[in-house]
């Protein structure tokens, strides 16, 4: 088992070591350090203050918010939450970064030594979480040839830097691990996870050695991957290319490539000569973040159940399928859309069944997130119990459903409006012929044995027990047919 | 301790300072003298001290996360040694 | 009513009962500056606004609103502090045209108290020198005699302060920038403990040691302005929450019982006869005051000059690595944009944009702080630092206030210093302490010199300790030779 991964994981004899740094953007109204909003549709420098522009003399006041999310991410991630934490700047100059530093956490960071369970091809592996820490984002910087333009609209908005162990050794593992943090920090609220907007971003070092090889190879950074696809098609060109280098006799050059996703391939950003040298030390207009361990207990205690967890006790106490459980925890607002139903209608697998196939056709298809799901889940709900009890058939639900999603209207109402338990369920009626039958052995041999009178007797009995719901025609058709079946 | 000419260039280098050729040899000889008698420091033991950063015993204390802006963007760019509509303008960067 | 002599509370309450207007205190000041500063260049801007402003608050105190305890108080503030409308340089090049969109705190409180700001005090380039002639707006002099410098960082204010061309001004003090140029100029200087004064808004020198305060005629003055300017701010992370005292009202001569403790290592270095004279005379009135004075030792006082130079230049370095040509100020002359290096655009603005003794400092902060050097320098520094505080700490366990000298010598002249800047740096020797341990810290006039410039006494507190310190001094004041004299060469 463990060697066949292993083989799955190799590259022509050589294996990958990966490691991420995460860039998630905070969900706060506010900036970092200074109070102009975060929303990302502003027009150009709208969203600045002097303090975010680092106009002569404004200084840096915390968000407690930023705190507050930092740490719950943390707690999420596994992570030790430092008592003290310490903000550094981290000097060099470049045009969107507007005070010739970024205020970042150097030696002291909020968050330390966690893990995160990633599963990739249903088997979990667990990934280390050095550190987390809080840091400010710089603007943005247009380039037009002969000019820049920069907008600092995005310096100061809070991040969270999530920085895992080199612990990662396919693509397919890296992508996985980006998802994971993204799932992670949407199920706790902190980050908006839109990779678009950038609220999410991912560097990966990759390193490649010999199998067997115990030293790191050269790491070489890839940056620009603004999707979990491009993380994994970027690490396998990577991989793939500084496999080639070596091979052909040449050292790998640490450095940092940019992802073209349109050539899908890695190239080299032009490199500095000299080595940065940031000369990081402690922010002098900032004091030590304290946060007391009843504090960090607090929202421990408030913190969501985490994906792999619920998708864990949705397979071993609701004996869900790991594909289900899978696919209903990948959004929270999805996994708790389920747990609604399953205990209304007390039947999870076949709620997990009408939620993954064609509750999630349906918003899939007519792009509705599920927290605006026209069927709410106490509805569907009494669907799956009228299933589930026998009142109508699987084959009829999906009508049901169907006009449920396109009126609004109650499974109860558009069954007794369309007369649908009446009519058409033969296998409903079925059951409860069957039914009939075993609970009366002796009026069945009475038939069989010629005294076809009793006929009347059992077309009664179905009657009785469908509440006189049942179609007379198909319930004699059925009955007949049963009888006379031997 | 000796400020050499080469150090002075990487510190120069930097800090982004342009230093003409006469100043940098003043430079070299001034923190040179400066840091030679500044090293008295270093017999000091300072074992297992905490490095001392705010001088003060001062609570902490962050702000609530709400948004307050006193300036117009127009304001934000009215220092601008030069910009393009409302966005700062600089030299090529890449 | 003589404005010259007149102090902030008697002005205030003639302004608030109309027998002077603000208009005419406003125009008084104005006038003064007119005709003195072309021989002090103390103010290196004007508020071109005062007199509507003035005006606005007449029509306030006309209409019977509540105005502030400062109320017609005409104010010059030192070009380190940034004012809403009105260019503010640090008396650089390199924010020679920066006009700042918003207020630092201690101007707002001001204007908000009822002051009226004429305009902008000159100073050493980023506050750095202490003798006022690193500004790119001109050297500043001293009105006592022009012959000499004002002392620095803060020169402008004490100059303008000595000359009356303002009723008060703001300084700020990072290694003695309020008190050295107080002491020159024979005014009263107090920096507060490190986190009284909120620093938002004020260009920084050196984060951690930064602390603005007045630098007025007397200590009346001194302790009402602290109680507008002081109190926590919600935008400065470092200003403290402590309770503001009521200064002014708690101000007393009775020192009688006060534990003064004289530091036995400033009694090593060489000290001016002048200086000995005041310093000892002030030793004497205090012991009469019914004062007990005692010696007591930091031992670490040598080292207090290389730590402070250390710090203070890599806090520096950093603080000042926005001044870049991007968002404001200066920005080198290029003929083509396109065909600059981004490096080059950085390093023409910022070499031609700042004065050597900036540079030098940069240059030696940057060095302090880079790879291989962090630990010997910067790191060794704050850690010298802690074991310097604590040396105070232990010693204001066993009195209330340090009596010290500010200087080693009475005010020098223009150009006679400043050539070797290490031994600049060792004349910082009795002031930088005080920042380093975030010590409030005081210079009251106490003499002259036997060349008629005046000299001050440096009182020194525990941390929030603002009232024992102005008590001595009021007690110092009250017996000084230097009352109600003012320079007589106008
Ligand atoms: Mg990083
Ligand atoms: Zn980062």
């Amino acid at each position: 088992m463990s060697s066949n991964l292993e083989n799955k994981n190799i590259y022509r004899g050589y294996e990958a070591v990966i490691g991420i740094e995460v860039h998630v953007q905070l969900k706060t109204k506010s900036k970092i350090f200074s109070t102009d909003p975060t929303k990302f549709d502003a027009a150009d420098n709208e969203n600045t203050t002097p303090v975010s522009v680092g106009m002569p003399g404004t200084l840096p006041v915390l968000n407690k918010l930023a705190i507050e999310y930092s740490i719950k991410a943390g707690l999420a991630l596994g992570c030790k939450i430092r008592n003290k934490s310490v903000f550094a700047r981290k000097n060099y100059f470049y045009p969107d970064l507007p005070k010739g530093y970024q205020i970042s956490q150097y030696d002291k960071p909020i968050c330390e030594h966690g893990e995160v369970t990633i599963v990739v091809d249903k088997v979990p592996k667990k990934i280390s979480i050095t550190r987390a820490h809080m840091e400010e984002d710089a603007g943005k910087s247009t380039h037009f040839g002969d000019y820049t333009l920069v907008n600092y609209n995005r310096a100061g908005v809070p991040l969270l830097e999530i920085v895992s162990g080199p612990d990662m050794s396919s693509p397919q593992e890296a992508a996985e691990y980006g998802r994971t943090i993204r799932q992670i920090v949407l199920y706790l609220g902190v980050c908006d996870g839109n990779l678009e907007e950038g609220s999410l971003r991912c560097d990966c070092n990759v390193s490649v050695r010999k199998v067997g090889v115990k030293t790191l190879g050269t790491k070489v950074e890839l940056k620009n991957l603004n999707s979990f696809r491009f993380i994994e098609k970027a690490v396998e060109y990577e991989i793939d290319r500084q496999i080639d280098e070596i091979e052909a006799g040449k050292k790998i050059i640490q450095e940092t490539r940019l992802y073209d996703p349109d050539k899908n391939r890695t190239f080299a950003m032009r490199t500095k000569e000299d080595a940065q040298d940031y000369r990081y030390f402690p922010d002098p207009d900032l004091l030590p973040i304290l946060i007391n361990e009843e504090h960090v207990e607090e929202i421990r205690k408030k913190l969501p159940e985490l994906p792999f967890a619920k998708a864990t006790r949705f397979q071993s106490s609701l004996g869900l399928s790991e594909y289900d459980s899978a696919i209903l925890t990948s959004e929270k607002e999805l996994a708790d859309y389920f747990e609604v139903v399953s205990e209304l209608s007390g039947n999870a697998k076949l709620s997990a069944n009408w939620i993954t196939s064609d509750l999630i056709r349906e918003l899939n298809s007519n792009k509705v997130e599920i927290t605006n799901s026209p069927i709410k889940p106490e509805e569907l709900a009494k669907l799956i119990k009228l299933i589930d009890s026998g009142s109508i058939s699987g084959k009829i639900a999906k009508t049901v459903f169907t006009e449920m999603w396109s009126t609004q209207k109650t499974a109860d109402l558009i069954i007794k409006e369309k007369s649908l338990s009446q009519v058409s369920d033969t296998s409903v009626i079925e059951k409860m012929i069957d039914d009939v039958l075993a609970t009366n052995p002796s009026q069945v041999e009475e038939y069989r044995s010629g005294k076809t009178k009793v006929f009347g007797f059992f077309v009664g009995a179905a009657m009785k027990a469908s509440k006189g719901q049942a179609n007379p025609d198909l319930v004699n058709q059925i009955l007949k047919k049963k009888l006379d079946q031997q | 301790m000796i400020i050499d000419q080469k150090t002075i260039e990487h510190i120069a280098k930097l800090a982004r300072l342009k230093v003409n050729a006469e100043d940098a040899v003043e430079y070299g000889e001034q923190l040179t003298k400066v840091l030679t008698h500044f090293q008295q420091i270093s017999a000091l033991d300072t074992t297992n001290i905490e490095p001392l950063v705010t001088p003060v015993d001062i609570e902490f204390f962050a702000r609530e996360d709400n948004v307050k802006q006193e300036n117009t963007t127009e304001e934000m760019l009215q220092n601008a040694p030069e910009k393009a509509g409302n966005l700062f303008k600089v030299p090529p960067v890449v | 009513m003589d404005l010259t002599q007149a102090s902030f509370k008697q002005v205030s309450e003639a302004v608030k009962t109309k027998k002077i207007s603000a208009t005419e205190v406003t125009k008084f000041f104005l006038n003064r500056v007119e005709q003195l500063n072309p021989k002090l260049n103390a103010y290196i801007a004007m508020n071109e606004a005062a007199l509507n402003e003035a005006a606005a608050l007449d029509v306030k105190i006309n209409k019977n609103e509540n105005v502030g305890p400062l109320a017609g108080v005409a104010f010059g503030i030192k070009d380190l502090l940034c004012t809403k409308n009105l260019r503010t340089t640090a008396a650089s090049k390199i924010l020679h045209n920066f006009i700042p969109p918003y207020d630092s705190t201690v101007v707002a409180r001001l204007k908000k108290s009822g002051a009226i700001i004429l305009g902008k005090l000159n100073l050493d380039e980023f506050a750095m020198g202490s003798s006022n002639e690193t500004s790119y707006f001109g050297k500043c002099y001293n009105p006592w005699n022009t012959a000499y410098v004002p002392g620095g960082s803060s020169g402008g204010s004490a100059s303008a302060q000595a000359s009356r061309m303002a009723m008060g001004t703001i300084g700020t003090d990072t290694g003695g920038s309020i008190r050295q140029p107080a002491s020159f100029c024979g005014v009263v200087g107090i920096k507060p403990t490190y986190g009284r004064v909120s620093r938002y808004g004020i260009i920084a020198y050196a984060s951690s040691l930064d602390q603005a305060g007045p630098i007025v005629s007397s200590v009346e003055d001194a302790a009402l302005t602290l109680e507008v300017i002081c109190g926590q701010d919600e935008n400065d992370s470092t200003s403290s929450t402590k309770k503001v005292p009521e200064f002014s009202k708690n101000l007393s001569t009775n020192v009688k019982g006060m534990k003064i403790g004289l530091v036995k290592e400033y009694q090593k270095g060489e000290l001016h006869p002048d200086i000995t004279k005041t310093y000892n005379l002030a030793i004497e009135e205090l012991k009469k005051a019914g004062a007990e004075i005692v010696e007591v030792s930091i031992p670490l006082t040598e080292f207090a000059v290389p730590m402070y130079y250390l710090i203070a230049a890599s806090e520096a370095s950093s603080n000042l690595a926005r001044y870049d040509g991007v968002k404001y100020g200066h920005r080198a002359e290029f003929n083509d944009l396109a065909s600059m290096s981004l490096e080059d655009f950085y390093s023409q603005t910022r070499g031609e944009g700042f004065g050597k003794e900036v540079k030098r400092r940069i240059m030696l902060g940057t060095y302090c702080l880079s790879s291989g050097y962090y630990d010997a320098y910067y790191n060794k520094a704050c850690q010298v630092r802690r074991l310097l505080r604590q040396q105070y700490l232990d010693v204001f366990k066993n009195c209330d206030a340090l009596l010290s000298p500010v200087t080693t010598s009475p005010a020098f002249k223009v150009g006679e210093r400043s050539t070797d800047p290490l031994k600049m740096y060792l004349n910082d020797i009795f002031t930088t302490s005080t920042n380093l341990a975030g010590l409030p810290g005081m210079s009251v006039p106490f003499g002259f010199s036997s060349d008629g410039l005046p000299i001050g006494v440096q009182l020194t507190g525990a941390h929030f300790e603002e009232q024992k310190i102005l008590n001595i001094a009021f007690a110092l004041e009250s017996i000084s030779e230097t009352k109600g004299r003012t320079p007589n060469v106008f």
